[in-house]
Parts: C-alpha cells; sequence; structure tokens
C-alpha cells in the first residue's frame, strides 16, 4: 500500500487589517486507498484544508505547506495551468449544496458528458453512453430522462447524486467531498453515503470526507482527523471515535443529544486556550510494506 | 379541558397555488399542545411541518380547519394581541436578523410595537436572560457568531414576553457545541417563564432531548403521534416512523 498523497506543514493564511487570521495551521496528512475524515466545527479550517490540496485558495488566502504529494508529484510546483490538469481528472471535489454546484441553465447530461470529454478525447456519442451508465451507477431510476433535465427539477438527493456522477466519470484517484450531505435528510443521507461509498471501493479511490457531523464520521470513514482552530487535535481510527482521548473530541461527542437516553441537561464545551496554541498533531500514516 | 391547552389543531389544511399548480402542503392535521408543555414534529423537507407553524403565525394564507391558540379561535388575520403571545423563531440566524441594525434596535422595535415602556431596562433584562453581555446591546449582526445571533432571536422573541413559542429548526444552523448551549438555553427558559414549545426539527435526537410528545409528518400528513418515551424506546407503529427512527440510529456505528 502507498500514499496517494501526502500533505507535510500545511498554512493557509488570510491577511487582514486587523493582522492575520490563520485558517490552517501546519498540518501534515496522509491518505492511501481509504476514506479519511476530517471533523471539526465552523471555523476549525476543515474546508479551507480540502480547498488547499486543489490550491483553490482564493487571493488574499495564502497558502504554503513544504509539499503537497500527489503519488510523489509535488502539486505546489505545477504551474497553474498543469494544475487544472489536476483538478477534476486527479482530485475531485463534491460540495456540500448541489444547488449551487450545478449550473442551472444547462442539462444536467451536457454538464456531465461536458466533464468527461474536458478530460478524456471522447466522441460526444460515447461520451453520453458513459454518462448514462454513470446515471445508473448512482442509483438514478431513469437516467435518460434525467440526462435531459435541468437541476432545479432534482430534489436534493437526486442533485447530489448527480454531482457525485460528474465528479467520478474522470476516474479520479481522490475525491474530496466537503459535507456532501448537510443539506439532506436523514434517510437520504444513508442512500447518498451507500452510493458514495460503494463507488469509492469498488475504484480503489482515495476519499477526502469533510464534516461537521461526528456521528456519520464514525459511522462512514476508516480514520479520522480532529481539527480545532486550524490544527488537528487529535487522530483515531473512526470506529474508535467514541473513545477518543482529547476533551475537545470529548466535549463535542457529548454535547451531542441522544435518542434513546434522556439526560436533563447538554454537556457544554468548555474551550481551553491551550488546545488553540498546542502543535499539531501529525496525521501521516507510513505506508505498510508487503 | 380546554384550558389546559396551549395550541390546539383540527384538520388543519394548507395549500399553495391555484388551479395546475395546486399543491396541499398540510393535509388533515389534528394535534394539541399543553399549555406549559413542548410539543415536537418531525419529518423530512417538504413534509409540511414549517407549514403548520406558518399557518398558526398566518404567514401561509390559505388554509382551512381549526386553529385554537390559547382560547382564542383564529380566524383570517391575526391581531397584535395574538403577536403578543405567540412568538416564533426562525431556523437562520443569518437571515432572520437585519443586517443593518444593531441588536439594539431589533429588540426596541419589538418592544415600540407591542407598546411596551421602559424598554432600556427591558432590553437589558432580556440580553442577560439570553445569556449575552450588554456589550453585545450596540453591535450589528455581522459581529455576532451564529451562536449569538439564535440567541438575540431568542431574545427577540421573548423581549415581548409571550406565552407560546413557535420554533422553526432553532439549531439546524449551528454547531453541535452551540447546539447544546442552545438547548440548555431553551429548556432553562421554559422553566423560568412556563413557556410552550411548539418545535419544529427534522433531526430527532434533538426532539426528543426537547419534547414530551411528537408529531411525525410524511408528505403532508401526521402519520404517527407518539410520545418520547415510545420514541426512545424505539418503539413506533407506522413503517415511515420505523425507517426514520432506523436512519437516525444507523448512523452511528452499531458494532
Amino acid at each position: 500500500m502507498t500514499n496517494l498523497l501526502e500533505v507535510k506543514n500545511l498554512c493557509v493564511n488570510f491577511p487582514t487589517r486587523n493582522g492575520v487570521v490563520e485558517a490552517v495551521r501546519n498540518i501534515s496528512f496522509s491518505l492511501g486507498k481509504e476514506r479519511l475524515g476530517i471533523v471539526g466545527e465552523s471555523g476549525s479550517g476543515k474546508s479551507m484544508t480540502g480547498r488547499a490540496i486543489l490550491r483553490l485558495i482564493k487571493k488574499p488566502g495564502i497558502l504554503t505547506a513544504d509539499y503537497i504529494k500527489l503519488e510523489g508529484q509535488d502539486l505546489l510546483k505545477l504551474s497553474e495551468r498543469e494544475m487544472r490538469g489536476v483538478r477534476g481528472h486527479k482530485i475531485s471535489m463534491v460540495m456540500q449544496d448541489p444547488k449551487f454546484s450545478l449550473n442551472p441553465v444547462m442539462r444536467i447530461g451536457d454538464q456531465i458528458c461536458e466533464a468527461y470529454q474536458l478530460h478524456s478525447k471522447v466522441s460526444r456519442k460515447e461520451a453520453v453512453k458513459k454518462t448514462i451508465e454513470m446515471l445508473e451507477a448512482v442509483l438514478i431510476r431513469d437516467p435518460e430522462r434525467v440526462f435531459k433535465s435541468y437541476p432545479h427539477e432534482m430534489s436534493g438527493g437526486m442533485g447530489q447524486r448527480i454531482m457525485i456522477a460528474m465528479m467520478l466519470i474522470p476516474d479520479p484517484q481522490i475525491l474530496i467531498a466537503d459535507e456532501p450531505t448537510s443539506a439532506l435528510d436523514v434517510t437520504v443521507q444513508k442512500e447518498v453515503l451507500e452510493i458514495m461509498d460503494r463507488l469509492v471501493r469498488e475504484r480503489g479511490m482515495g476519499l477526502i470526507f469533510i464534516s461537521h457531523d461526528l456521528n456519520v464520521v464514525s459511522a462512514f470513514c476508516d480514520r479520522v482527523l480532529i481539527m480545532y482552530a486550524g490544527r488537528i487535535v487529535e487522530t483515531c481510527r473512526a470506529d474508535e471515535l467514541s473513545n477518543a482521548k482529547h476533551p475537545y473530541t470529548q466535549g463535542l461527542l457529548k454535547s451531542l443529544p441522544q435518542l434513546e437516553r434522556r439526560v436533563d441537561r447538554l454537556a457544554v464545551l468548555q474551550r481551553d486556550e491551550a488546545w488553540r496554541t498546542a502543535p499539531s498533531v501529525s496525521g501521516i500514516v507510513e505506508p505498510e510494506r508487503a | 379541558m380546554t384550558k389546559e391547552l396551549g395550541i390546539e389543531i383540527e384538520k388543519l389544511n394548507v395549500w399553495f397555488g391555484e388551479g395546475d399548480t395546486h399543491v396541499n402542503a398540510v393535509i388533515d392535521a389534528s394535534f394539541s399542545v399543553k399549555k406549559g408543555g413542548s410539543f415536537g414534529l418531525v419529518g423530512e423537507s417538504g413534509s409540511g411541518k414549517s407549514t403548520v407553524l406558518r399557518a398558526i403565525t398566518g404567514l401561509a394564507p390559505d388554509w382551512s380547519g381549526k386553529i385554537t391558540v390559547l382560547d382564542e379561535v383564529l380566524g383570517e388575520t391575526r391581531t397584535r394581541n395574538f403577536y403578543s403571545k405567540v412568538q416564533m423563531v426562525f431556523q437562520d440566524p443569518y437571515a432572520s436578523l437585519h443586517p443593518r441594525q444593531t441588536i439594539d434596535h431589533v429588540l426596541s422595535e419589538a418592544l415600540h410595537l407591542h407598546g411596551f415602556s421602559e424598554p432600556d431596562n427591558r432590553i437589558m433584562k432580556v440580553l442577560n436572560d439570553v445569556g449575552l453581555s450588554q456589550g453585545f446591546r450596540f453591535r450589528y449582526p455581522h459581529q455576532l457568531s451564529g451562536g449569538q445571533r439564535q440567541r438575540v432571536a431568542i431574545a427577540r422573541a421573548l423581549v415581548i414576553e409571550p406565552e407560546i413559542l413557535l420554533l422553526d429548526e432553532p439549531t439546524s444552523a449551528l454547531d453541535v457545541s452551540v447546539q447544546a448551549e442552545i438547548l440548555n438555553l431553551l429548556t432553562d427558559l421554559q422553566a423560568e417563564r412556563a413557556l410552550t414549545y411548539l418545535m419544529v426539527s427534522h433531526d430527532l435526537a434533538v426532539v426528543g432531548h426537547m419534547c414530551s410528545e411528537i408529531a411525525v409528518m410524511n408528505q403532508g400528513e401526521i402519520v404517527e403521534l407518539l410520545d418520547v418515551e415510545d420514541m426512545r424506546a424505539l418503539k413506533a407503529i407506522h413503517p415511515y416512523t420505523q425507517q426514520l427512527l432506523d436512519a437516525s440510529v444507523q448512523r452511528r456505528r452499531v458494532d
């Protein structure tokens, strides 16, 4: 097993009038062919980490790192033009709300075809065929009809499946999913996660799953990074998340209301200034040698 | 008997549009909320749960059936007297506060509309009650975090001393740690002021924490009424409720 992605000392800074805001501070992690979860509250830097991997930090944001290696190749050394070949083709990203990520005035089929044809030289006919196959793969019942529809005709769950189809059609090695199911109902959430899980496994891809929902992450991922104030405060196996040691992680878990048990008062997270300044925990896992 | 009821709803129908675009959003919904009690409406998006709240407050004009609030049968329009007893807290604290009005302005406007005297004292007291220091009084919403904004939204509803709060997904836009703070705040306020809550949420755990009785809605209809003990024991009769409970429980790893 080799690591698909290795990130060393990643920082994202935003200079403002009142000084520099450090959104991500010196974090290091690796990703193999696994499902890696990144959890944290809003403002913890988890989405910025996802965007930084694709070098999608908008100015005036400043991205620095020792390296961001995709299969040994440092993405920071690529030109903007070469980077466009990486985005979508090798690493693609599913955003939170399909309503804002699909083009509202373009038919769904055409959007997916475009994504495919941009990265591989195929005829339109072949692209259409592949698109229909892909829509079937994300369990859309009537792919021909959906192909000709516009995004506003779709529900949230359908929209997110379409996004997943579009992101997976160029056969990327890594999928970054930024809160892919937060806008969906619980029952739909489950379906979308199952589809994503199956496709990622079948294709032997790496998945970075960014979410604020500890339950979903612990049920769905293999390994978890917990972020607080731009740093990784803890890393653990996802199924052991409930035994997490860091007081921040414990605090988050305790503040969740439980369905099956009655508590009079929910525990409120007591923040400790030391969490903010403590050095980041490394999320790098050395590849096992066979 | 009726004296003990805060809200009573009988055969409520709410619809939108006419002719081809006619949609029945709520169909024959009936339930009642005890005075001083908490009642939860759960369901997926589009199930009509928020529309029930909107019909009560007069934000959905086309409805039929009977809505009784504190022994007053509601007609076409809502009176000022109604709004002095019933207030609503909306889902998104980022959208429900006027971006160019200070917190002081938002609160004093509510007081002015309802003809309260001594606005200064009342504003200071309500900010204190929702756990915000006086320093927040002259700030604008963009200077506050999501949790602080939702506290302001609750303060705005509470400042005119209503008896009933309608809560439309009050914590779904917030982080879990902040959600815990707001839910605790709502619990404390209910104990202090003997408030009646009607709460809408898609999160069964949140509703289970706050409410003693729950109505499950699907496609505009109330498919099941159950009390919180049954929900905790996962004892649902209707298959849809069971499905919803399963989905909520399965999000946690079972093994």
